[in-house]
């Protein structure tokens, strides 16, 4: 069964204000879409449930990115074809950028946005686990103002996050304190381009003295929305930065991790890489941080 | 329920076109029905296989998902935009050269796939062809014989056409 674009009404506001004053009106009535990437592939199998929506797309408010001596600031509209394109993305956060090149193709990061990424919540999100292991946050925006939450507090559940019904994401902020942390992020999916991920693993770790004094790390498809593995995290805090530590770590995650059986891999699988990844990433730990 | 159409206004090829369709319906349906070219083909529908690739104000997308309200006042380049008074373009002259097209369905989205990627990058390596092209799949001509096309247009100077068709 396809969808019918008849059924369908599409309304174009045009200004952000414009925008959230319509979504205020009616509650959870109207779905937005951006580039489409997501809605429109659900809409053409004829699974679209939403019979109203509003265009964000080509809404200029949403789409910047804005850099400031404490932080950078990517509004929710970016497209991963913007985030490439940043000097400020490339130099100081390696691991998005890395990440906008994975997400599908060309075409694809020509209209997909970040906001439209965390928003759809997919477990295997390419590039939630950049933006947990740099502490990043979440700006909210609504008729009411706009609040910030951290992003780790977003995803609530498969698909579910931490939005009202009346609230659009504005912009994520990212902390710029990572120039020192050893960074690491790998995808493994089934082929290298347009593939969707079997598992993620992304990492930050600050090394003084030879120990861990600080480290995140987080996964996609590991669980059933992109997580932070605290508990392997808690495991490694204030240890050696040494191989010593990389059996107890992978025990920790194996732990952690809750990932499913479904077409793309299984959980056994996704375990057992999760953990192969973590093992690369500490093996890593004690060089020096490659020039950027 | 049936929403009501919008009127769009597009830029097609260098041509103005005016439609009065329902707002979701999609890029990619509006070329081909409304507009009747039909070069630009539909393969997975979901933005997996390229075969619907157009460039819309100078950026590659998928046709098939693109809701023609977000194309309103857009200037969209069709693979039919291609050849300029009958003489093929230079992508299009390599693609015959090389043997790049066999069956023909993901030949007018590798076209487009890679006047992109020339326009951009005139002279391109064969990873960076790779990585423009990789969201256009091909299930028989074979991809070498793709990538040499675009390497042989390159040589060519493919860029060439561009200025033609913006010359229109």
């Amino acid at each position: 069964m396809r969808g019918n674009a008849a059924e369908h009404e599409l309304v174009a506001p045009g200004s952000l204000p414009a925008v959230l004053d319509l979504i205020a009106s009616a509650p959870g009535q109207w779905m937005p879409i951006a580039g489409g990437t997501e809605l429109m592939v659900v809409f053409a199998a004829g699974r679209l449930s939403a019979n109203k929506l509003v265009n964000l797309w080509g809404v200029e408010e949403l789409r910047f990115i804005d850099s400031t001596h404490d932080e950078l600031v990517i509004g929710a509209g970016t497209t991963f074809s913007d985030l490439r394109a940043s000097a400020a993305v490339a130099t100081d956060f390696p691991l998005l950028d890395r990440a906008a090149g994975w997400i599908g193709s060309i075409a694809n990061q020509t209209r997909a946005t970040l906001g439209g990424n965390l928003v759809n919540g997919s477990p295997a999100a390419d590039s939630s686990p950049a933006l947990l292991v740099y502490d990043a946050e979440i700006e909210l925006i609504s008729v009411r103002g706009k609040r910030r939450m951290p992003y780790r507090e977003f995803h609530t559940g498969y698909k579910q996050n931490a939005m009202t019904a009346d609230e659009l994401l504005y912009a994520v902020h990212l902390p710029r304190r990572f120039a020192q942390h050893r960074q690491y992020l790998r995808k493994v999916g089934t082929r290298r381009a347009m593939a969707i991920s079997k598992v993620a693993l992304g990492a930050t770790a600050l090394i003084k003295n030879d120990l861990i004094d600080e480290i995140r790390v987080a996964a996609a498809s590991l669980a059933p929305f992109p997580v932070r593995l605290v508990q392997t995290e808690a495991a490694l805090a204030g240890k050696s930065a040494s191989v010593d530590i990389i059996q107890a770590a992978r025990e920790s995650l194996l732990a952690e991790a809750q990932p499913i059986d479904d077409i793309r891999s299984n959980a056994q699988y996704r375990k057992v890489v999760g953990a192969n990844l973590l093992e690369e990433f500490l093996r890593h730990l004690n060089r020096e941080p490659e020039p950027r | 329920m049936s929403a009501p159409t919008a009127t769009i206004q597009l830029n097609v090829n260098g041509d103005d076109k005016s439609v009065s369709v329902p707002p979701m319906k999609r890029l990619l349906d509006v070329l081909r029905e409304d507009l009747q070219l039909t070069g630009t083909k539909e393969g997975c529908g979901e933005g997996e296989c390229g075969s619907c690739s157009v460039r819309m104000n100078g950026e590659l997308v998928n046709s098939c998902l693109v809701p023609i309200l977000q194309a309103d006042g857009a200037s969209i380049e069709t693979v039919e935009g291609l050849a300029c008074d009958g003489v093929l373009h230079p992508l299009q002259q390599a693609f015959l050269h090389c043997g790049g097209a066999q069956c023909g369905i993901c030949t007018p989205g590798m076209l487009m796939a890679a006047k992109q990627l020339l326009a951009h990058n005139p002279q391109p390596s064969l990873a960076e062809i790779r990585e423009g092209l990789a969201g256009n799949l091909c299930r028989c001509t074979g991809f070498i014989r793709i990538f040499e096309s675009v390497l042989s247009a390159a040589a060519s100077g493919a860029e060439a056409g561009k200025q033609e068709m913006h010359a229109r």
